[in-house]
This record gives structure tokens, sequence and C-alpha cells, in this order.
């Protein structure tokens, strides 16, 4: 599949990459410098790949909290909250971002490789609750511009008041004369933007964020600096920390699950009943440069008690960081560790996340 | 594109430039944009011997990593220093400064040229 941008990239000279059956930019020129350019100035990103559900009705928000497991009741109208949506197991189907764009009408973004299953899902547990679940997502671009020059750029191109939109807000504009839905959400690890555009608008609207970013720094940037990126702020990326396999709570995300909201959600049973989790995620970092690699064993002494889940070399720290799954006993900062990188074993230490945090 | 005429090349995307007995070896332009930017390279030692289709090194950059494969038997008689220090220049410079070992050679398999090569790199 491609994206209504793809035009756009390959004018740019992208190089491409299958992800999740959409054929997305992995580089434009360099993955080093569009990070780089995300940490001290801004990237353009293409994110067209994620999908966008709208429920809308009188019911819209009991239908969510009953489907995920946050309390997006709770949420203000214009403002969004990070969730997840859980199987009866307790698993994890997707973890997402929920925006509530009013009192009865919210925006589900769900990733890439999941979003026909969340789609279909959201019908299905929206049975019985008075409310529509449409998914827009071929009608819906998504493009972001990320970094700390970002603010400058997009209030350069719209009249919202970016100083009154909090970090996790969304505020409906216009962007060269077309409908926006800004939203200051990102997953980089630095303040940015999403920008929800009609897919016939995304072609205009990115680019007119090209030139108000040209005295900002801004490069379009690739997925593969996007990974580099959320690594580095600690996020996790489902298929990687996160599966129907493992649970909220192993993830370090317990705070998204809300035992406390009133009624039953999908997967509520399961994680309740559940028993703390036997094994927790870290971050592990190691020196050298030959960095751990999902999938790669971790062991203490000759054990092997975990297994990596994403590792890179961090760009902005030049060293290299890992996120990894490892019994509780291991999970303590300063607990030194080791990493089976292709046959040899390599020093790593637990640390607290995330590896990068802006000022 | 370019992929230099002289020189000949392995499917792994190596490329061999031979002089007299010593071989050089790199990896191609191709190889190094389908990696990204290189960011650390391992090689083989001097001294070491190693034979045709057998890693001998690595290569890796922010998004993967790849084993470097000898393209000929042979002894190692000298690895790129500066390569191991500055392994951008395997993106900036590959046919040049991005040199990785040289080895002399004892047996050499069937390699291919240019054209073969440039065939390869577009059966996509």
């Amino acid at each position: 599949m491609k994206t209504p941008l793809h035009d756009v990239h390959s004018g740019l000279g992208a190089s491409f990459t299958d992800f999740a059956g959409w054929d997305m930019p992995v580089r434009y020129s360099s993955d080093l410098a569009e990070h780089r350019a995300v940490r001290e100035a801004s990237g353009l990103f293409d994110l067209s790949h994620m999908g966008e559900i709208e429920l809308a009705g009188p019911q819209a928000a009991d239908a969510l909290d009953y489907a995920f497991s946050g309390k997006l009741s709770a949420v203000a109208v214009g403002r969004a909250r990070y969730t997840m949506m859980c199987n009866e197991r307790g698993g994890v189907v997707d973890d997402l971002v929920v925006y509530r764009l009013a009192e009865e009408r919210y925006l589900v973004v769900a990733n890439a490789g999941n979003a026909a299953e969340v789609s279909a899902e959201l019908v299905r547990r929206a049975e019985g609750f008075d409310t529509t679940v449409t998914d827009r997502s071929a009608e819906t671009a998504l493009i972001a511009v990320q970094g700390p020059t970002s603010a400058a750029i997009v209030g350069a191109v719209s009249d919202a008041d970016l100083s009154t939109l909090k970090y996790y807000a969304s505020v409906p504009t216009t962007v060269a004369g077309r409908d926006v839905l800004l939203a200051r959400t990102g997953y980089t690890g630095e303040d940015g933007f999403e920008l929800f555009v009609a897919a016939d608008d995304a072609a205009a609207v990115w680019q007119v964020l090209t030139e108000a970013g040209q005295g900002h720094g801004i490069v379009p940037c690739g997925l593969a600096c996007r990974d580099t990126l959320r690594l580095e702020a600690g996020m996790p990326l489902y298929g990687n920390e996160l599966s129907a396999d493992g649970s909220p709570f192993a993830a370090n995300l317990g705070r998204v699950v809300r035992f406390d909201k009133e009624g039953d959600f999908v997967g509520r049973a399961a994680l309740e009943g559940r028993p703390a989790p036997e094994t927790v995620l870290v971050g592990l970092t190691g020196s050298g440069r030959r960095a751990p690699r999902h999938g790669y064993r971790v062991l203490q002494g000759d054990d092997e008690v975990g297994e990596i889940t994403s590792g890179a070399l961090s760009p902005t720290l030049g060293h290299p960081i890992a996120m990894a799954y490892v019994p509780v006993r291991c999970s303590e900062p300063g607990t030194t560790l080791s990493a089976d990188i292709r046959g040899r074993l390599e020093p790593v230490e637990v640390v607290a996340l995330p590896f990068y945090q802006r000022r | 594109m370019t992929i230099p005429q002289n020189l000949r090349y392995t499917k792994e995307h190596e490329w061999i430039s031979v002089d007299g007995d010593v071989a050089t070896v790199g990896i191609t332009a191709f190889a190094a944009e389908a990696l990204g930017d290189v960011v650390f390279v391992e090689l083989p030692e001097a001294g070491s011997e190693v034979s045709a289709g057998t890693p001998c090194g690595e290569i890796e950059s922010t998004k993967s990593v790849s084993e470097i494969y000898a393209p000929v038997d042979g002894e190692i008689t000298e690895v790129n220093q500066a390569v191991i220090d500055t392994p951008e220049s395997v993106n900036s410079d590959p046919y040049e400064q991005g040199w990785l070992f040289k080895v002399r050679v004892e047996s050499m398999p069937e390699l291919m040229d240019a054209a073969a090569y440039t065939a390869l790199t577009q059966e996509g």
C-alpha cells in the first residue's frame, strides 16, 4: 500500500521499506542526520500508514471504556490519552492514542500493523452501545513535525494558539487553507505535533510545512530514525516490547490500566486475577559500539535470563542502548548482565528508562 | 548509482580490486545504501586466514547488522584502521577511503564483473 505522500517521498529521493504492508520511507539521506535533526531542529514525518478510527454517539465514551484499558470517559474534550486495547487474556492487542474531539466524538489512532484488527474489534466491542464506529484510515493522512523548532514551524502556518495547546491535546485548525486536526503528540521524545488531514490535502500541507521549516532546520525523516528516536525516549514499539501474549504490567504500563473505572472492560478479569509479573521490561546500556538487537539473549553469569526486545547504538548518546524483558530479581538499576551479541558476550547495565529526556 | 567497471563483485555485495596477488576488499555503494549509516566495522586481524564465502567480520548501521564475507581464500595482510575509526567513510566513499581489508590471494572463486553485478542489483 502507498500513502498519499508516496510520490512526494520518491521526489525527495527516499529509500523505501515495507512496513506492515505499506511502502514507507526508511530514510531520505542519512538515518543519523535525520535523527539529529529531530533532536536539534525538526523532522517531518509521513505517518499516514497509521489507522484512524472515529467513534461518535451518546455512548462513544462508554464503548471506549469497555473496549480499552483506560478511562476515556474521563478525558476532557480537546485532550488525548495513551491507552491499550487488551484481549480477554490481558494481552495487548495494540497500544493507541485516543483523542477526545467533542463530548460525543473520539478519534482512535492505531499502529499500522494492528489498524485493521483494532477497527474490526472496535466494531464488535461497541455492539450494544449507542455509537458509530467509522474507520477513517483510508481518507486520512497523518503528518508529524517533531523537534525543538516544531512549535515555530507549526505556529507560522496555523492560527492555532500553541501557547495554550498542551502536550497530549489537540485543536481543529487550518493549514494552507485545509482543515487540520492539530495534535501536540509524538513518538520521538521531543516536543512535536501531529497533523491529521484529508488524504487529498496531504501533499499541500507537507509542502507548506517544508517551506515554513526552511529557516528552522526541518528535514524529512524516515522510519529508521523514528525507531532510534523512540528507543532513546524509552517508548515501547508494538511487536517488540508489546504483544498479544505480554501484559501491560510487565511493560511497566500498569498506569494505563484503570481498574478503578466503573464497569467491565475487555481483559479486566484476566488482568485483575494475574499475579505480579515475573519478568519486566528494563533499559540496558552497553559500552563500545556493538549493539544488542531484537531477539538476542540476555544472561546473568552463565544463565540465560531474558531477551532483547529492541536495541541500537544510540545516535544521541554514542553508546549501545536496548530494552529487554528480564526477571524481577535482575531488574534493579545498576545490575550487571550480559548480552549475547552474535556469539560474544558483552556486558550491559540495567538503567532506568528513558535513556534520553529532553531538557 | 555508478558501479566501477574495473572491479570484481560478489553476490554478498563486496567489491574486489586485484593487484598482483593482493586483493583489496570493500562493500559496494549499493550495500552501503541498503545498510544506512554505518556506525561500526569489525574486521579480521592481519595475519589471519580467511576462506571464500565465510564470514570474517561485521558491519553495523543504526538500523541493522550484516556479516562481511571473505570473497577469496587467503591471508589478511592489512586492515583499514581509518575505516574502523571513521566507519561513515563506508557510506561516503565506499570504493576508495571505505576499503575494508587486503588479502593475499591463495585461491579465488569466479567473481562477477560490473555488468553482472549491475544486473544483480537491478533484480530488486
